[in-house]
């Protein structure tokens, strides 16, 4: 698969996640990319951490306005029915358990749900953001990641870099597969589009746990 | 009730050594004038809060740029790579907060609380050094007030009395801020009379704030 494949698998599969009328937050890079995906007849309202529910597309360049911007400080739109409001309130949404979904990168990932994502010692530490708050507030959190990185694991077994949250993923979504972290360990629940169950294995440090029958991604 | 100054004005209030909370998200909401002033005029060795620090030529991330900033406190830098270096070189402090518990002691020291509980960080560095607490079989971490010598803060519709009006995704910080530091600056994109933004509108109450600067963009 090419790049853009990888990311449209994934994102594709993550935009099945979503149910109508879910409160999403979009992580910036990939995850962004599962709104294109989301069917028309869901209608799902994406919260954007810097203030405001009703996170549209990007307008056309006549259009920009630099006073309505996404968390990574690009110019947006916002849709009707959306709200603005402070940083308070926008934490209040994430921490207090009101975002359904968020959907987020990772440098790795571990069995036990453990999630780094925000810094390499020594190298690169843009700092957490709100993804800290927002890992421990959604409902469900969901990554969405290459499976592996120029060939390094990042499914493992214990993360080795700072956490940002401790024991909150959900599920893992890969170009690979669908993996559900469960108390008894990560449960393999689908396979990508061009994949095997032992490219999954080899490609995965952690052990998985092998349904006896696995499903092919529909995407 | 608030009084317009210049931004001359506005700037000298700034004094060296002082904190300095600094409204907006990525530079949205941000006051670029007083930030282009305070370049100029070169005050050193500030503490400064704020979500992010932009980039080095948009919002706050040119005070980083020219090293007036000694120490930032901030939930992320990683658009500003000049940030980080500064940072690994030893050069300007940097401490990372999450965002929802650096909004949240801000909010705390503008409301007269000696702190909150948060989940977020258990499990993490950001637990080092923290009281945690445990209420109801859940965790939690003690964060503390965070307060300032001066806010500097954007608006796009400000009257006489103080009253603020934020557009759009600009408000983020801002009113916020506004309460937790001992001297607020708003910088306005418009200054209207008292009585021009409906009580229904007004985000932030005059009486929060102490200067009022035009020509904000």
């Amino acid at each position: 698969m090419d790049k853009g494949r990888i990311r449209e698998v994934i994102a594709k599969r993550v935009s099945q996640e979503l149910q109508d009328g879910d409160v999403v937050n979009l992580g910036i890079g990939l995850p962004t990319l599962v709104a294109n995906y989301v069917p028309d007849e869901i209608d799902i309202i994406l919260q954007s951490e810097n203030g405001f529910l009703g996170l549209g597309p990007a307008p056309d360049s006549d259009d920009i306005d630099m006073d309505l911007t996404n968390a990574g400080g690009q110019p947006v739109s916002i849709k009707q029915g959306g709200a603005f409001f402070d940083s308070a309130t926008s934490f209040t949404i994430i921490r207090g358990g009101h975002v359904d979904v968020t959907v987020l990168g990772a440098l790795q990932v571990d069995e036990k749900g453990n999630l780094a994502n925000w810094m390499i010692p020594g190298k690169m530490v843009p700092g957490m953001g709100g993804a800290m708050d927002l890992v421990v507030g959604a409902k469900k959190v969901i990554v969405a990641m290459e499976h592996t990185a120029k060939g390094n694991h990042k499914i493992l077994k214990e993360c080795s870099l700072p956490l940002t949250a401790a024991n909150q993923v959900n599920l893992i979504i890969t170009e690979m597969a669908v993996i559900e972290v469960t108390e008894k360990g990560l449960l393999l629940k689908e396979l990508g589009p061009e994949t095997t169950v032992e490219e999954v294995i080899a490609a995965t440090e952690v052990e998985l746990i092998i349904p006896e029958s696995i499903n092919i991604m529909d995407v | 009730m608030a009084k317009i100054i210049s931004i001359e004005e506005a700037v000298q209030l700034i004094k060296e050594g002082s904190s300095v909370m600094i409204g907006g998200f990525m530079g949205c909401g941000s006051p670029h004038s007083i930030i282009d002033k305070l370049v100029e005029k070169g005050t050193k060795n500030l503490t400064v809060i704020a979500n992010d620090t932009a980039t080095t030529q948009y919002g706050l991330g040119k005070l980083i740029a020219t090293k007036q900033i000694s120490k930032v406190i901030t939930s992320h830098i990683g658009t500003n790579p000049e940030t980080g270096r500064q940072m690994n070189a030893k050069e300007t402090e940097v401490d990372l907060v999450p965002q929802g518990t650096l909004v949240e002691r801000i909010r705390c020291a503008g409301a007269g609380l000696g702190g909150f509980l948060t989940p977020t960080g258990i499990g993490t560095v950001v637990e080092e050094g923290k009281e945690k607490i445990t209420v109801g079989g859940t965790q939690y971490l003690l964060e503390l007030p965070l307060k300032a010598d001066i806010a500097l803060l954007a608006g796009a519709k400000v009257d006489k009395k103080g009253n603020v009006y934020y557009e759009k995704s600009t408000r983020n910080f801002n009113p916020i801020m506004a309460t937790a530091a001992d001297l607020v600056i708003v910088e306005a994109k418009e200054i209207v009379e008292v009585g021009e933004i409906d009580p229904n509108h007004v985000m932030t109450p005059g009486i929060f704030v102490d200067y009022i600067v035009g020509g904000g963009n």
